[in-house]
């Protein structure tokens, strides 16, 4: 019974979600309040039904109800807890009722704090989310309902998949959905605007901090993705330029590009039309990775459903709502008014070069994803297209960027000064060159390329903290004044400060481990002993293990230095019972920001076992990147302005009124 | 259904612990063996899912590893060596396309949109610079700014 209420809440959410999609517009277009209101509740209504909805399926998890279909394919009631709440987003039915959630909830946060906003552009995002909204419920009843029951209740599962079975799983895809479907609000207000043929810096306001919201979020879900990969796959490796990976990896870039063109557009009120059709970019994006990764097009790992039917209706409604969107923008673009002027070499001219290599960049891993697929659709000839492409074009479009990237905060709005700014950056430069230097002497050389990228991380870092020194007058003002004048900066000076760090450390952990990374295969017995990284490594022998749903063979190795014990590793091998499927449980220990990682192989005959052993030296610099750059995400989104900037009705101030003069 | 039993066999191979190269097939020498390495970065596992032969654990993946060692003990070059290859299994095998008429436009692409979108950018730059930007004043405004130049208000 419980369940059949989960459902039929999910029906009622589509019905609410009709009228939402509705009934606005027409009170938009008619100036009729009670109907733009309509949207307002909806909005709210829908997302409680959902919530219900969601919360009952996470009920049948939770408690093993194997009469229901999703959760016999994809629980088993021996499943630790965490892994029956978190498995009710790891099957395809799920996931897609986690992204309605997400996009429900969204569409309540417009509702609630969008008071400020004015009526009709309220009215008609919120309709906009509401046509997204009754598209997908529409999905999951008629394609992929986790509803479903099966007639004969089976007395056990079939078990969550074990790659699943980690606390990833518990963080990964509501991450990357709050990211993936925080566009949507982005888009929607696009939408509105090209609706209403209308758009202000207050529009810009507006949309500025949901892209830092989903921008934040959709970094997190991403490194935590990657860092999932890293140590669960057991072989180490952190990004694959798998066409899952790129399917978020897109938005991302052009999510990255909106939230710099939005700022122009906020601060200065150019780049409008161009904003817009990026915001309607992004979104689309989503949509399209949501396509690639649940129709099956693409066979990788994480295709744990397919099913052309639901790749049909994706599809269609993918179809819609980018072919649709583009037209609007065609028809109602002109109206749109250009704004600022700016010259080439100013803050707008940066931004907008960030913009052009961001998108192009997106536009090459997107046409290196769909390639293979269209040209064998085409012409029927296979080909692959793998990380070689990837690494080398992707590489060379964000050369050029990260060269510049210092160089945006410290050019002025309108007009900039090139010259100048690079003079201020000198310190930086020399950072960088000294950095390259002691390196190569450390390294008694190296690759010429590992020398330049690590001098680059360590240049972007110096010229990211330029602009605080520079605008604190640190060294130049007594120690107090510049504390004073660095408390006094906005937020989001740290925010693109820490962003712009994040990046410079990101690419030196990337670099590092590509061009210094160390591996060892090697067959151990027990008392041998392996080098890496400066550390021995002895195997001491293998025991065996039992967890509640699978058995495990570890081994047991003892790390040294100089022939002192350190630490111990234990790196094991999993066969979960229920699916007879293996698993390796990679041992990993971090010395600072090194790594060394453990992968345990087969056992041979004489007793030994193969073990492959890595040293990633600073490795966790990738993922400490990230780390950075949501800070950054989060402290801009703290900023003061971004929340009491939009126009507020509520403390509409008494301005003295013009009239014509007499 | 065979689709879904070969993807789940996909499956299991690709989680299976077993490890990609193993000891027993690399090379003594440490110079050529880097050069096997690099190689099968670059080459397919055919029964994988977008991954190289040197990280798949694939029986065919084994396969091909071990005949790019035999290639290069025989002392082919490393274009060779993927010539070889690419003979053998075709050019799905590399995750590194070669440049020709069917991904002419898949290299292309990156160049192409970079160059259209700068060209766009200067266009539109140009079009902004050269046009008066803001409205003209109305007859009333002008009536009113005339008054004002006139009368010193």
């Amino acid at each position: 019974m419980i369940i059949e209420l989960g459902h039929y809440a999910l029906v009622l959410a589509l019905g609410v979600s009709v009228l939402q999609a509705i009934m606005p517009v027409f009170g938009a277009l008619r100036g009729d309040r009670a109907l733009m209101e309509i949207g307002t509740v909806a909005a709210k209504a829908t997302f409680l039904l959902v919530v219900l909805s969601f919360g009952v399926l996470t009920y049948a998890h939770v408690t093993s109800d194997f009469s229901v279909q999703n959760v016999w394919e994809n629980s088993h009631s021996q499943v630790p807890l965490l892994y029956k709440y978190s498995g009710v987003w790891g099957n395809h039915e799920g996931s897609m009722l986690l992204w309605m959630l997400i996009l429900t909830f969204f569409s309540a946060l417009v509702a609630v704090f969008g008071d400020n906003l004015p009526e009709t552009l309220k009215a008609n995002v919120l309709a906009v989310q509401a046509w997204i909204a009754s598209a997908f419920s529409l999905f999951i009843l008629l394609t992929s309902n986790p509803f479903n029951r099966l007639i004969d209740a089976p007395g056990e599962g079939r078990d969550l998949n074990p790659v699943l079975q980690d606390i990833g799983l518990a963080i990964h895809p509501p991450l990357l959905y709050l990211g993936y479907v925080g566009f949507s609000v982005c888009f929607s207000f696009a939408v509105a605007a090209l609706i209403e043929g209308r758009i202000d810096a207050a529009w810009a306001r507006w949309v500025r901090p949901w892209t830092l919201a989903a921008w934040t979020c959709l970094t997190a879900g991403i490194a935590m993705g990657s860092y999932w990969a890293y140590y669960e796959l057991g072989w180490g490796g952190w990004w694959f330029w798998d066409p899952v990976e790129n399917a978020s990896f897109i938005p991302w870039l052009a999510g990255t590009a909106l939230l710099h063109s939005a700022l122009v557009m906020e601060k200065r009120e150019a780049l409008k039309i161009w904003t817009i059709l990026l915001a309607i970019l992004t979104f689309s994006m989503s949509l399209l990775g949501t396509f690639l990764v649940r129709s099956g097009v693409l066979t990788s790992v994480h295709a744990f459903a397919t099913d052309p039917t639901r790749g049909v209706f994706i599809l269609v409604i993918l179809i819609l709502f980018i072919g649709g969107a583009f037209s609007l923008f065609a028809f109602r673009a002109a109206r749109l008014k250009a704004g600022g002027l700016f010259a080439p070499i100013s803050r707008e001219g940066a931004l907008v070069l960030n913009n052009l290599i961001l998108t192009t960049a997106a536009a090459t891993v997107l046409t290196g994803t769909l390639y293979p697929l269209v040209l064998e659709a085409l012409t029927g000839s296979k080909i692959s297209v793998g990380a070689p492409f990837f690494n080398m074009t992707f590489g060379l479009l964000m050369l050029p960027l990260l060269l510049a990237v210092p160089f945006g905060p410290l050019l002025a709005w309108k007009r900039g000064d090139l010259l100048g700014a690079g003079q201020r950056l000198f310190a930086a430069v020399a950072i960088g060159l000294v950095v390259g230097c002691v390196i190569y002497y450390a390294q008694h050389g190296g690759p010429v390329m590992a020398l330049f990228g690590l001098a680059l991380g360590a240049y972007l870092i110096a010229g990211s903290l330029t602009e605080l020194l520079l605008r604190s007058g640190i060294g130049k003002v007594p120690g107090s004044v510049a504390l004073r004048r660095l408390k006094g900066l906005p937020r989001s000076v740290f925010g693109t400060a820490l962003a712009h760090i994040g990046l410079g450390v990101a690419l030196i952990g990337i670099v590092a481990v590509t061009a210094f990374e160390t591996e060892h295969i090697v067959e151990m017995k027990p008392g041998m002993t392996t080098d890496a990284g400066g550390y021995t490594l002895r195997f001491d022998g293998l025991r065996d293990g039992k967890g509640p749903n699978y058995t495990e063979q570890s081994g047991h190795f003892t790390v040294l230095r100089a022939g002192v014990v350190v630490t111990e590793v234990w790196s094991s091998k999993r066969l979960y019972t229920a699916r007879r499927m293996p698993t390796t449980e990679a041992g990993i220990r971090t010395f600072g920001v090194s790594q060394l990682y453990v992968s345990l192989g087969d056992g041979m005959a004489d007793g030994g076992v193969v073990v492959r052993v890595w040293w990633k030296p600073m490795i966790l610099c990738i993922w400490g990147g990230a780390l950075f750059m949501m800070a950054g995400g989060a402290v801009s989104l703290s900023d003061r302005r971004l929340r009491i900037g939009a126009p507020s009705r509520a403390k509409k101030q008494k301005k003295p009124v013009l009239e014509p003069a007499r | 259904m065979i689709r879904r039993l070969l993807f789940v066999s996909v499956m299991l191979l690709s989680a299976s612990p077993v490890f990609a190269v193993n000891p027993d097939e690399v090379l003594a020498d440490p110079g050529l063996e880097a050069r096997a390495r690099a190689l099968s970065a670059q080459l397919r596992c055919m029964v994988c899912q977008n991954q190289s032969i040197d990280d798949s654990n694939a029986e065919l993946a084994k396969d091909l590893r071990i005949l790019v060692r035999e290639r290069i003990t025989a002392g082919d070059s490393d274009d060779a060596v993927i010539d070889y290859v690419v003979s053998r299994y075709g050019e799905f095998v590399l995750l590194n396309p070669r440049f020709e008429t069917k991904t002419w436009l898949l290299w292309g692409a990156p160049i192409v949109l970079l160059l259209a979108g700068a060209a766009a950018m200067i266009v539109s730059a140009r079009r902004r610079t050269g046009k008066a930007t803001g409205t003209p004043l109305s007859d009333e405004e002008q009536a009113r700014l005339d008054s004002v130049l006139r009368n010193g208000e």
